[in-house]
């Protein structure tokens, strides 16, 4: 991939409100056909900086492009070209579906618009359903509705606000499927999310707490980055083991996962004395692990905490 | 579970307390808009108009016909502000409504009044507005009795005595018997448009913004001058259906005369319901919610019906009220109204009233273009 073909190429952005950063210094590239997964603690950032690179929102300093086109000075032709699908619904909920779906097809001027809404009808299996009014679909619904009419007129870019809060598994399956056919037909992608199995299927990552970018890259690249060694433990008094565990200066988390608890440390050496005082304990079973990427994420975001005090 | 509880009382009550604290628009129009109406209601408004301008058109320069127009003075009601030659000017100001009278002095008078032949003295008076000249009418007919009793000393003293030395004819132009409806009810028309159209545009934006369909909009590549015309026209339409309804009961339940063009008015209308419309939009960029539109909508709407002539003569009021009044777009659009329907104005005659609201609409809808963002912050 050739470093001009970014399709999201932002260097710097920032934005305060009421005085208090919020977005400080994030730089995004995004190549052309790849889906980057942006996370983040709520009230990290994502939104608003999803809202700078869409025009909603004028950044107070930094600077960067979308498809090509200055976020500041183009965001009409951005607007134009990219889907932009909100974290809170904001299509109208006393309009029916099918009445959403054709405003926005009008708005975008969608070539063939009635077409592209009973296609869009229809992918979404709301056909029959169409007259209903928005404001009465469940939360799941009301999330593949807003989906489908920032779709609805091809864009080139999406910018996908926690598209799936709320959506039952096999929705977000078939939604992560069609996510991946779209980058594969050359969309790109920016999706937030809090979920680490959706984490997992994006090309690349990008991790933001309290306004700072902390790391970007691939899955098994944060993960090696975090520095983290693992220890997975199970057997019986895990609960009073945590608690002496975590008194340890070594272990940085100790996370319990159903009936194993995930031990971890950022100096893997110390980790292993840390916790061989534990280890001839009887009825315990240590066994060295990866670090999952939310291990690393909760220990990135720590080490800001820490920072930030 | 009790019936009441206090303490679920209590929380509501809190909640509720607090909330209005954080509205500190609400906070401020709640004490604002009684001020509001004690300053407009306590000075601004008169139901005894006095020092009405009036026309004389004379044509006898004598010392009778001075003295009687300065007796006409005197009374307190009328102020003389230009003196004519021709019954065509004294036409175009009462259509104008540039004057409140005309005092029409006929040639010969005064040899007549000498003769003791009784001349009639003329006094059209623009009585659309009927309380507006009533009370200076009721003045005006004592006058022919006393006005001239200083002047008919020595050989005319025997005018003084009998029946008075002239005859004073009124004519009450454009609404002959008085009947207030015919005022009132063409004025309607104006008030119910300012009314709902700044509220609807007023709500329609901020609705967008309360529900949080805003940021979607503002995603998409619509443009504000879109946004605003699209949202505009349909209540403009909305505005011709008040409009024809108030016109067919004025016709049909209160037999107000439609003497002059539909044709005009209507084309009157498209740039008052505009004027309207821009205000309520501007509204509507600086409300942060509903509640908040609607308070602006009053803000506006309380002047406007109070300064604009409608429930109270215009000319009643002092100079500063007449000023603010000036501003407001339903003022000059109840002239415009009231000379269509009633006085049968043409283009020409309603041109000076139009302008006005042309200059409020663009300056209305400079404001709201400015105000309007296209991003969230
Ligand atoms: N319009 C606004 N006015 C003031 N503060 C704001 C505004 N919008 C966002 N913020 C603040 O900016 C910070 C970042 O908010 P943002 O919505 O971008 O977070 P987020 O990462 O999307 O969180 P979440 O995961 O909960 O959606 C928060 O602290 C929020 O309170
Ligand atoms: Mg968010």
């Amino acid at each position: 991939m050739s470093a001009d073909a970014a399709v999201i190429d932002v260097k710097g952005l920032c934005k305060s409100f009421d005085g208090r950063r919020v977005v400080d210094e994030v730089t995004i590239r995004v190549g052309r056909g790849r889906i980057c997964g942006f996370l983040g603690p709520n009230g990290s950032g994502k939104t608003t900086t999803i809202r700078m690179l869409c025009g909603l929102l004028k950044p107070d300093s930094g600077t960067g492009t979308c498809l090509g086109f200055d976020i500041t000075r183009e965001a009409g032709e951005i607007k134009r070209r990219a889907g932009y699908m909100t974290q809170r619904f904001s299509l109208y909920e006393d309009l029916s579906i099918r009445e959403n779906l054709d405003f926005m097809a009008r708005v975008y001027a969608v070539p063939d618009r009635r077409r592209a809404v009973e296609a869009a009808l229809e992918r979404l299996g709301l056909q029959p359903r169409a007259g209903r009014l928005a404001g009465q679909l469940s939360g799941g619904w009301k999330q593949r509705l807003a989906l489908a009419a920032c779709l609805l007129h091809e864009p080139q870019l999406l910018l996908l606000d926690e598209p799936t809060a709320g959506v039952d598994p096999k929705a977000r399956r078939e939604f992560w499927d069609q996510i991946h056919d779209l980058a594969a037909s050359g969309i790109t992608v920016l999706v937030s999310t809090h979920y680490m199995d959706e984490a997992e299927r994006c090309h690349e990552l990008a991790y933001i707490a309290y306004g700072k970018l902390l790391v970007t890259g691939t899955a098994e690249q944060v993960v090696s980055r975090s520095g983290l060694a693992t220890w997975t433990v199970s057997g019986e008094g895990l609960f009073d083991l945590a608690q002496e565990l975590r008194h340890q200066t070594d272990v940085a988390m100790v996370v319990p996962f159903g009936n194993v608890l995930h031990v971890s440390g950022v100096d893997a050496a110390a980790l292993e004395r840390a916790i061989a005082r534990y280890g001839g304990r009887p009825g315990l079973q240590w066994r060295r692990s990866e670090p999952g990427l939310e291990d690393a994420f909760i220990h990135f975001m720590e080490d800001v905490r820490e920072a930030h005090r | 579970m009790s019936a009441f509880s206090w303490h679920r009382f209590i929380a509501v009550l809190v909640k509720e307390f607090v909330q209005m604290r954080r509205d500190r628009l609400t906070f401020a129009m709640m004490v604002g808009i009684p001020i509001i109406q004690l300053v407009l209601f306590g000075f601004a408004i008169n139901a005894d108009p006095r020092a009405l301008p009036a026309a004389v058109l004379s044509a006898d320069n004598s010392v009778f016909s001075r003295s009687f127009v300065r007796a006409v003075e005197n009374s307190g009601y009328f102020r003389v502000v230009s003196r004519i030659e021709t019954q065509r000017e004294a036409e175009r100001l009462l259509a104008e409504g540039k004057v409140q009278f005309v005092i029409s002095v006929p040639e010969n008078f005064s040899r007549k009044l000498v003769r003791g032949e009784r001349p009639v003295l003329l006094v059209e008076a623009d009585a659309t507005d009927p309380a507006a000249t009533s009370n200076a009418l009721a003045a005006l007919l004592t006058l022919n009795q006393t006005a001239l009793a200083r002047d008919l000393g020595g050989s005319l003293a025997h005018l003084q005595n009998g029946p008075p030395p002239f005859e004073l004819r009124v004519h009450r132009r454009y609404n002959p018997e008085g009947i207030t409806q015919y005022n009132i009810v063409p004025g309607l028309i104006g008030v119910v448009l300012t009314m709902t159209m700044i509220m609807m545009t007023a709500l329609a934006m901020t609705r967008e913004r309360e529900r949080g369909t805003m940021e979607n909009l503002l995603a998409t590549p619509v443009r504000p001058i879109e946004v605003m015309t699209g949202k505009i026209v349909p209540y403009i339409i909305v505005g011709y259906i008040q409009v024809i309804i108030i016109l067919a009961a004025a016709k049909l339940l209160f037999s107000v005369p439609i003497v002059g063009s539909l044709a005009l008015l209507s084309v009157v209308l498209i740039v008052f319901i505009a004027a309207n419309l821009a205000v309520g939009f501007t509204f509507s960029t600086l409300a942060r919610n509903q509640m908040q539109a609607m308070q602006m909508t009053f803000f506006f709407f309380l002047p406007s019906m109070l300064l604009s002539g409608f429930m109270f003569p215009f000319r009643g009021m002092p100079e500063w009220a007449q000023w603010l009044g000036e501003v407001l777009p339903l003022t000059h659009f109840l002239r415009i109204l009231r000379g269509i329907l009633l006085k049968g104005n043409e283009v020409a005659e309603i041109l000076p009233s139009l302008w006005p609201i042309v200059a409020f609409l663009l300056v209305a809808a400079a404001v709201a273009l400015r105000r309007y963002r296209e991003t969230l912050d």
